[in-house]
Formats: structure tokens, sequence, C-alpha cells
């Protein structure tokens, strides 16, 4: 099978690398939002409000907040209530606080959601702009940049991914190319012989695949057990981080690199051999 | 059983092969095709099996037109043609009788077929205590046979051999040429281009002779002809 020995490895190689890059940016992305999901001031802002706004104010400002789009609940948080917050987050250190009861410096705010973690920084804006608040704050841009870095990485990965994925295409049709030059002597009788498209063509088909195949099994393995053992290292070291964990998933992705694998296998055989064994 | 009509061959290259050449083979004939090198022997053998298709004309066989025949039916068309050459075209890595089960191979028959089948091919060309040598093991005129049985395994119609003693020695040409007439003998036809002139001189068949792309002699029973 292995009769090109270095350009087998180096097809397969290519595959390995562009799975991997592939892999890698799939589980990414997918993590990404998973965090941003599962990260629940990712997708709450606090409107702070300026000291002395009248009651029936800000009864009208929960109206307008509940028909700015995206957003899905609202709560108002007195400065007293926040001051109990901040007091029970402090726990047994409490004491700490016990000057403020007379003089609380915190303001009164609203508690805003959203559907999705895309639309807090509109909606985060549009918030902004309403008379009587103060500050808005949502994240500290985490939200923002968790998303940039996903916007990139899906970018470069598909860029990367498509000129390793044409790249492992044509090292595959080489090889075959090879394969097929190497036996043409065998070909020709072949076809004397009375032997059919199919026939000439299968072996060639089967060691393309199986090149391919190889490379998608490698990429997998790599793949699986790179993750599991960044799973177990996030879940000591970051144990507020939660990353995707679900076997179903995972596996899927791993099937997705299986497949791809053998498709660019098959591809690049059956290019070649449309190229350089018409019968 | 096959036709030619005003076939003409000519190639990419300007080659003009052969110029309306009209031919017709019956079943069971054995029929030597003679000429100089470049008289359009081979191509004619390539139009036969349709290796090539004729520029101009019709090439039929068995009432069917080669031209109008789907590329997925020639294997079926090279199945009924057995093919011998001067360079028999053995596999190299495989034994006597893996080259000739080969050809059964390819058409999906079974082992069991083959194991029935290969046996008594290498009996009628000599080969039977041979079948597990591989061909660089053997003699020319032993390779050839194989080639043969190979030919034959398949029970085709027509077999077609382009110089097949261009190798042999003059002994073991004529038991090539013994093994052919066997061949024939049970119904299936022959055309052997060569060069052999004594050959063709002692077995008294029907010789076509080309020159320069035509049929310059079509006699039966006839001589090599040393016009040429």
């Amino acid at each position: 099978m292995l009769r090109n020995s270095w350009l087998s490895v180096a097809s397969i190689g290519t595959i390995i690398i562009s799975l991997l890059i592939l892999g890698s940016s799939i589980l990414l992305v997918l993590n990404v939002g998973y965090i941003a999901s599962t990260v629940e001031s990712s997708l709450e802002i606090t409107v702070f409000l300026e000291d002395g706004v009248e009651q029936d104010r800000m009864e009208r400002m929960e109206e307008e907040i509940r028909f700015i789009p995206g957003v899905t609940a609202i709560s108002f948080v007195s400065r007293d209530q926040a001051l109990d917050e901040l007091r029970r987050s402090f726990g047994e250190r409490a004491d700490i606080l016990s000057g403020l009861d007379e003089d609380n410096p915190l303001p009164n705010a609203f508690r805003v959601k959203t559907r999705e973690a895309e639309m807090v920084p509109a909606a985060a804006q549009q918030l902004g702009e309403l008379s009587g608040v103060e500050q808005v704050r949502y994240g500290q841009g985490v939200v923002e940049k968790l998303l940039a870095l996903t916007h990139w990485v899906r970018i470069w990965g598909s860029i990367t991914m498509g000129v390793l994925g044409f790249a492992a295409i044509f090292l595959i049709a080489t090889t075959i190319r090879m394969s097929v030059f190497a036996r043409r002597r065998e070909i020709g009788i072949m076809k004397m012989l009375g032997a059919t498209n199919f026939f000439v063509r299968m072996p060639f088909m089967l060691e393309g695949m199986t090149l391919g195949l190889t490379g998608g099994l490698v990429a997998a393995l790599i793949i699986n057990f790179g993750y599991l053992s960044l799973l177990s290292k996030v879940m000591i070291t970051l144990p507020f981080i939660q990353l995707i964990s679900d076997p179903a998933l995972i596996y899927q992705v791993l099937g997705g690199l299986l497949g791809l694998g053998f498709a660019i296998g098959a591809l690049g055989s059956a290019i070649s051999l449309h190229r350089f064994l018409r019968v | 059983m096959i036709q030619l009509y005003n076939v003409s061959k000519i190639y990419d290259n300007g080659v003009k092969a052969l110029n309306d050449v009209s031919l017709h083979i019956r079943k069971g004939e054995f029929i030597f095709l003679v000429g100089p090198s470049g008289a359009g022997k081979s191509s004619l053998t390539k139009l036969i099996c349709r290796e090539e298709l004729p520029s101009r004309g019709q090439v039929v066989i068995n009432g069917r037109s080669l031209a109008r025949m789907k590329n997925r039916e020639v294997p079926y068309l090279r199945r009924k043609i057995g093919m011998v050459f001067q360079d028999f075209r053995l596999i190299a890595n495989k034994t006597v009788f893996e080259n000739v089960a080969f050809a059964l191979e390819i058409t999906g028959a079974s082992n069991k077929d083959i194991k029935r089948a290969v046996p008594p091919v290498l009996r009628m060309v000599g080969l039977e205590k041979k079948a597990r040598m591989i061909p660089a093991q053997l003699s020319g005129g032993e390779q050839q046979r194989t080639c043969v049985a190979r030919a034959i395994v398949n029970n085709p119609v027509l077999i077609l051999a382009d110089e097949p003693t261009g190798n042999l020695d003059p002994e073991t040409s004529w038991d090539l040429m013994k093994l052919f007439l066997d061949i024939n003998r049970r119904g299936t036809t022959i055309i052997m281009a060569t060069h052999a002139w004594d050959i063709v001189d002692a077995m008294k068949k029907r010789v076509v002779a080309l020159g320069d792309g035509i049929i310059t002699r079509d006699e039966e029973s006839g001589a090599y002809g040393y016009e040429s």
C-alpha cells in the first residue's frame, strides 16, 4: 500500500495538521459559545442610576428598558439591597462595611438581562442614553473579547483549514498518480484482459481512502487525548470555567474529523484517477 | 464475424496508418497479417480490440459497430478477445497459475470456478508442472504459453496475436503454432500479425498483406510473399 512512502507520509501529515487545526478551532468556538452562555453575568447589564431620581421616573425607566430589543428581564436593586448583597459576599468579614449603614455610597440600580450574549453591547449603549442613568456596566468587555476571539478563530481557522485541505487533496492526488504510474504496466494488462474501470480504479481509491482515514484517525486521537487532558487541567486550576465535557458532542467532532479525512482521501484519489486513469 | 468497411486511421501526429481498408473475417478462420513494419498491422489489431477508434469507416464485430459501443461495454468486448503479444505482458510477481487466474478474477469469477477452469488450460499448453513458478523462472516459450493460457481461459471467440513468435527460437515458435492450430480447430478465430515468413509459408492459411496502410494482397492458403 505504501509504495511511495515519503509522499504517503507527507499526505497523511498534511491531513493530520489540517484536521488538527479544524478540530481545535471547532472546539474553541464551541467552548467560547458555551462559556458565554453559562457565565450568567456576561448576559447581565447593571445600570447604575443617578442619585435623587424620583420614584415615578424610575417606574417609567423600567417601562423604557422593557422596549429595548433583546431585553428579557429587569429587576430593580435598591441601594439598601445592594449593600445587603455586598455584605453577604463578604461573609464573616462583613464588619468592614459596618460604617456604611448611615451613609450608603451605593447607587440604586437595574439589573437587565438579554436573550443572547451578542445583544449585550447594543443594549448597553441604549441603556446608557436613558436620562437618569449614571453608568452602565457589563462583564468588563469579557463578552466582546470572547466574541471577537471566536470571530477571528472562525475566519483564520477556515482559511488555514481551507489552504491545508487543498494541499492535502493535492498531495493525495499526487500520491495516487505516482502509484498509478508505478503500476501502469499492470493496468495495461488489466485493461487488455477486459477489466472494468471500477476494477482497475478500486485499489487506487482504496489507497487514497486509507491514507485519508489514517490521517483522520490520528488527528481525532490527538484531539481526543489533548482535549481530555485540557479538561482535567482546567478542572483543577480554573474550576470556575466550565468547558464542554459532553461526550456525545466531542465524539461528534471526532467523527466529523474522521469522516473529513476519509472524504479528502476519496476526493484526492478520485481527482487523480479522473485525470490520469482514463480508460 | 469481423468486418472492416473503408477503415482509415490517422493518428493525432498526422501519421496515416490505414487507408480505406475493407476486410471480412469469418468465424473460425486462421489469418496471418503480414507486411513490413509500419504497414498498419498493429493499427489493425488495435482497431479490432477497440484500443483505437477508426478515423473513418466502420469496424463491426458480431454485428456491433465498435464506434457506437459505449466505453463501459469495451471490457466485455475484450473478454471475448484473447490477446497474445511479442513481449508476453505477464505480471512479474504472480505465478503462472495466478497470471492465468487473473483473467478470470477480472470478470468476477468465483474462486471455485477459477480452480476448476485454470488447470485444464495449463495442461493444454503443457505448463501444469510449472503452475507455481513466476515468469522470471520460465523460458521464453513457457512465458508465451502462459500468455496463451491466459488468452484462452475465458473461452474467447477470437485470438489476436501480435508477433507472438518474435522473441522465440524457431523450435519454440513451432510449438506455439501447433498450440494455435489446436485452439483454432476448436472453433476460435485467430488473427496473427507476424514477420515469420517460414511459418506463414508452411501453414497454408489465409494471408492478408498490408503495405503503406492498404491491403496489397489477400489470399486463401497463401504465402508470405517476397515483394515487400
